[in-house]
């Protein structure tokens, strides 16, 4: 008997280790939001919006794992909205004009776009030591003037790539093609954050940049490294988004920033940085889509989501806290 | 003499960029130095000042506050609503306002200390609260204030501009006391190292909790002059305060590590971004081309200040 009961108490923690307390909550949380979404509207339980909600999930999920990495790393990258504008605008403007060669160059260009706004915020935060938060920032802010500059603040005129379109909106066997982008992306951070090298930086960086300095690591290398693929993959998402909106606008990107982050802090990786599971990031993603479907099928104003969405992401982290925290 | 050059070089500098940016604006102005424009500049100048205060009472005991934004905005909305009345009415308004600000920072506080919520995630939640609130309270803009109050607040004393001696007395308030108070300097100590202040006796939860009000009590400040030059109230000022009160902080000196910096440095940093932008409206610059000049100069600034990088010794230096 007592033998029985040490037993399935140890087995319980086992099952408690690999499944992350942050994790399981946020996966609890969307649960919970389905549900809560079928007693207002039973079409919450089709497939057909399971499957669009997490079509609409993909963009953020996308962004969030470039954050995600970034915040790993112990810093956060503030660049998001105006990269995504900007690469939406280049992309666009490539994909519209009358030359060939140019249209083909769209998509990859967007994504340069991302590489080069990546690497210039790692360059500042590994080489100059400049707070990223504020780095970031800065850069943000040249990147809003350019455009603008550009634009002359006018709508821009473009053509959204055929691949973006087919990408966003999409659909192979049923299932929505930024669904399985996302899973991509997906399979290939973890597989990066578990099995490379890099990943095993990445996580050290996060919990002493000195140590892993002393170690011999390359820690430059890693922080710019870091930067330029969170930059790659928002402008990756900013494609994922021109194909669904079929247009690059102003501003379009202002709305992903405090999502992405919060995406990827509900789903249990500490702001500090080093701790943290992709799982989570997926989930987080995911949650915070469904929370805002959910607050706009309910027709609230503006300003009562903004209240509930704090409040809920709030009490989340008080209980992942009280949780974990002892 | 130079060991003063040392402790406060970033500050030194940041006063040296101010001062030159300052006479660039003067002498580009087509009204040059004149009390109105003494008073309209020192009147932008103020709200940021006092939203970079509040952001360096958070920073300082090495937290972020993300919220300062939407307290300016909520402060500012409910100012727009309870600024109205006799002098006795106002009186009490006023003390409402500020009060109001203090609540939410003392909120914040309370996330971060007993929730442990890490600054920038609690704040974020907080902070989207209270923009809600105040987006709540007034969907459009609008309402009005005593413009007795707004008159006296934001014209000149004898041609010097009233906003300007108000933030000089601010400072003289705040820097006496967080140098020469247990407060103040338990603040520093907390900041800079959080256990050992904690090993040497000071209650470091409760000077959390008192810089995170006294944040919000500075945010609300912000709000409520806000309303003294509008005379309105408006629930979609935040954002910008957020962002540009980190980087004033940044720009004046204050490390984002905790435990080093002055409100004086936090002053200047907000006044030197306010005259870049008010420098940019008189260069004849096209108005669409001023946005990437003002980002280029503000990351110039950043860069200016994170020079003193190459004079490490070694690279561990930079870890610190």
């Amino acid at each position: 008997m007592t033998a029985d009961l040490a037993s399935s108490s140890s087995a319980m923690r086992g099952w408690r280790q690999r499944v992350d307390f942050g994790v399981a909550l946020v996966v609890v949380g969307c649960v919970v939001l389905v549900l809560l979404g079928s007693t207002i509207n039973p079409s919450f339980l089709t497939a057909n919006y399971l499957l669009q909600q997490f079509q609409i999930a993909a963009f953020l999920g996308v962004i969030a794992t470039g954050s995600m990495f970034v915040i790993l790393l112990g810093e956060v990258d503030l660049s998001i909205p105006w990269t995504i504008t900007s690469t939406a605008i280049i992309t666009t403007t490539l994909a519209g004009s009358d030359n060939g060669f140019a249209t083909a160059l769209a998509v990859p260009a967007g994504i340069a776009a991302g590489l080069l706004i990546g690497t210039v915020n790692g360059v500042g935060v590994a080489v100059f030591r400049i707070p990223s938060m504020v780095w970031t920032l800065a850069i943000n802010a040249m990147l809003l003037g350019a455009t603008v500059f550009y634009t002359g603040g006018f709508k821009p005129r473009g053509l959204a790539p055929a691949i973006s379109i087919d990408l966003a909106l999409g659909r192979t066997f049923g299932i929505p093609n930024a669904l399985l982008t996302w899973l991509v992306v997906a399979a290939v951070s973890i597989w990066m954050l578990k099995r490379t090298v890099y990943g095993t930086y990445l996580y050290a960086m996060g919990n002493s940049q000195k140590a892993l300095f002393l170690a011999g690591a390359r820690v430059r290398r890693v922080t710019i490294a870091t930067f330029a693929l969170a930059g790659a993959l928002t402008s990756f998402g900013g494609l994922l988004l021109t194909g669904y909106a079929n247009q690059a606008y102003q501003g379009m990107g202002d709305t992903y920033l405090l999502p992405a982050i919060t995406a990827v802090v509900i789903g249990g990786t500490s702001i500090l940085g080093g701790k943290g599971s992709y799982i989570g990031t997926f989930a987080g993603a995911l949650f915070i889509t469904l929370l805002s479907s959910i607050l706009s099928v309910l027709q609230m104003t503006e300003a009562s989501r903004q209240i509930i969405f704090g409040a809920i992401i709030l009490a989340m982290l008080l209980v992942h806290r009280g949780r974990s925290g002892s | 003499m130079t060991g003063v050059m040392r402790r406060n070089g970033r500050l030194l500098i940041a006063i040296a960029a101010l001062v030159v940016l300052f006479v660039a604006f003067i002498a580009i102005h087509p009204r040059h130095l004149s009390t109105y424009v003494l008073s309209i500049w020192a009147n932008q100048g103020i709200l940021l000042a006092l939203a970079a205060i509040a952001q360096f009472f958070v920073v300082l005991v090495k937290g972020i506050d993300l919220s300062v934004g939407p307290i300016v905005a909520l402060t500012n909305v409910v100012a727009s609503y309870w600024l109205v009345g006799g002098p006795f009415e106002v009186g009490i308004g006023v003390v409402a306002v500020l009060l109001v600000g203090a609540f939410c920072g003392l909120i914040n506080g309370i996330v971060v200390v007993y929730g442990r919520v890490q600054p920038i995630v609690a704040t974020l939640a907080t902070g989207s609260m209270f923009a809600g609130l105040a987006l709540t309270l007034r969907p459009v803009p609008g309402g009005s204030v005593n413009e007795a109050i707004s008159d006296a607040l934001t014209y000149d004393i004898a041609g010097v501009p009233t906003s300007l001696v108000l933030l000089v007395a601010v400072l003289v308030l705040i820097a006496i006391p967080l140098r020469h108070t247990k407060l103040g300097l338990s603040m520093y100590a907390t900041g800079s190292a959080e256990q050992s202040a904690y090993m040497t006796g000071i209650r470091t939860g409760t000077v959390k909790l008192a810089a995170y009000t006294a944040g919000g009590l500075f945010a609300g400040c912000a709000g409520f002059y806000l309303a003294m030059v509008t005379l309105t109230g408006d629930a979609g000022v935040g954002p910008s305060y957020t962002l540009n009160s980190i980087a004033a902080v940044v720009l004046g000196g204050v490390a984002l590590t905790g435990g080093v910096g002055s409100p004086l440095g936090a002053v200047i940093g907000a006044l030197i971004l306010k005259t870049i932008s008010s420098l940019m409206f008189f260069t004849g610059l096209p108005p669409l081309a001023q946005p990437f000049f003002e980002g280029a100069i503000l990351a110039g600034a950043i860069i200016l200040g994170a020079l003193n990088v190459f004079r490490h010794r070694s690279r561990l230096q930079a870890f610190e």
